[in-house]
């Protein structure tokens, strides 16, 4: 019997990638189970392991964890990616959730129909351009530090990492206007953690294509 | 002296009540700014108010905090309602989460179309009785105490009794099934500071009727 998290997902990025990602840069090995048919989920739901019948679920340290944000604060917490206080933690907190919000219209995009497809990534464009990229281009040129909060390595750092990437696959040139961000994004690729998450054969999920998406929809039936 | 915090919003629930609820269930007195009309909206982005250009924003310790779920995580640990622990602060993430959840789609019923209301109503009864209410009966079966977590009041109460009390507005007997909660619902009320916020002229928002929604659409542009 192993002791590292298991994680039970579909076999694609959605609402669990940031955990993989967390999990990762923090040097946590970990296992998974891919949800690939509506069975499957059914019996998860019948054994009483989904507190909202819902995924991700993440078994770590004893727990049943559930509902993303839950399951990433934890792992902040015990893998010291939180802060060293309350307000630190506050900070983190904050940027987290404006990450969050737009790896949000990343999440929903495959899912939307194929004629507001265009509208989307114009709206993402604009988003991460005008509402959240400059925050954290700012902060980082107002403190001048290589890490967004308490000079320090955070569960932020990865989840920005992570946003830039997704948002790169779809605006390639997004990052042009944003220095800082290009400098924070080189620094961080090149933590030996993140660096070998980077790299073919690690458990990073390639973008959604058309077979996760119908996979999706079949097992929840949406 | 502290400074009271100041909350930043309409004169309405939306994303701000769960902030009221949890600071007067912890006794903290506090002061509101409400936004009438667009230009107070515009006053307090372009002064550099607000991290994500949105709403909620709470003044607190210095700080201009924004994102509700980074607020709410503030003050839940600032007051001592966020459990003893890591674990304990887990499961109370997770029962949030839930109730933000159901919380969620009991505020977008007022937005629907027309035609697609009652579909709507529907769908809040059915998960608050088959997804949500189960989970928070079955706890407080199993361990028989009076709190969710750790024989103690948290965060995660108090927003359990603001899930119930809104689900009860969309239908009155929704407790029926449900012996724990109705308990729960008598106890928790009974707290103190609660019982305080509950009665007419507190800081409590009625539910938003046709003219709130109305506001919040010109402010918002929605």
């Amino acid at each position: 019997m192993s002791g590292k998290p298991r994680l039970t997902y579909f076999d694609g990025r959605g609402r669990m990638e940031p955990v993989r990602w967390l999990l990762a840069a923090a040097g946590v090995e970990f296992e998974e189970k891919f949800l690939e048919t509506r069975e499957q989920y059914e019996k998860l739901i019948k054994d009483g392991e989904l507190m909202f019948q819902q995924v991700p679920l993440v078994e770590i340290d004893g727990l049943k964890l559930v509902q993303t944000r839950a399951i990433l604060s934890y792992i902040a917490g015990r893998y010291n990616l939180y802060g060293k206080d309350l307000k630190e933690r506050a900070l983190i907190d904050m940027y987290v959730e404006g990450i969050t919000d737009l790896m949000h219209m990343i999440l929903v995009f495959p899912f939307s129909p194929s004629e507001a497809k265009e509208k989307n990534i114009e709206l993402i464009k604009e988003k991460a351009t005008n509402r959240y990229f400059p925050v954290f281009e700012k902060a980082l040129k107002q403190h001048g530090q290589d890490f967004l909060v308490g000079n320090r390595f955070s569960w932020a750092d990865v989840q920005l990492t992570e946003a830039i990437l997704a948002v790169e696959e779809k605006i390639p040139a997004v990052l042009s206007v944003f220095p800082q961000l290009q400098a924070f994004k080189t620094r961080m690729s090149n933590m030996p953690t993140i660096k070998k998450f980077l790299q073919p054969g690690s458990p990073r999920k390639p973008p959604p294509d058309e077979h996760y998406v119908q996979t999706v929809k079949k097992i929840l039936k949406v | 002296m502290a400074a009271k915090p100041k909350l930043h919003y309409p004169k309405g629930r939306g994303k701000m009540e769960s902030i009221r609820w949890l600071l007067a269930a912890a006794g903290v007195e506090f002061d509101e700014q409400f936004i009438e009309k667009k230009e107070d909206l515009e006053k307090i982005r372009n002064d550099g108010s607000l991290l994500f250009q949105q709403v909620p924003m709470v003044e607190i310790d210095g700080m201009k905090m924004v994102q509700t779920r980074a607020i709410l995580s503030y003050i839940a640990a600032k007051y001592n309602l966020y459990g003893k622990d890591l674990k304990e602060r887990a499961w109370i993430d997770m029962y949030v989460e839930g109730t933000t959840d159901l919380m969620g789609m009991i505020m977008s019923l007022p937005l629907q179309a027309a035609e697609t209301k009652d579909k709507h109503l529907a769908l809040i009864i059915e998960r608050a009785t088959t997804r949500y209410f189960p989970v928070y009966e079955k706890a407080l079966k199993t361990h028989g105490q009076d709190y969710l977590v750790g024989n103690k009041l948290s965060w995660a109460d108090i927003q359990l009794l603001e899930a119930i009390l809104m689900a009860e507005e969309c239908k009155a007997d929704i407790l029926s099934a449900f012996p724990q909660l109705q308990a729960f619902k008598g106890r928790i009320s009974n707290v103190p500071t609660i019982k305080k916020f509950l009665q007419p002229g507190s800081k409590r928002k009625p539910r938003p009727d046709e003219k709130y929604i109305a506001e919040m659409r010109k402010i918002f542009n929605f």
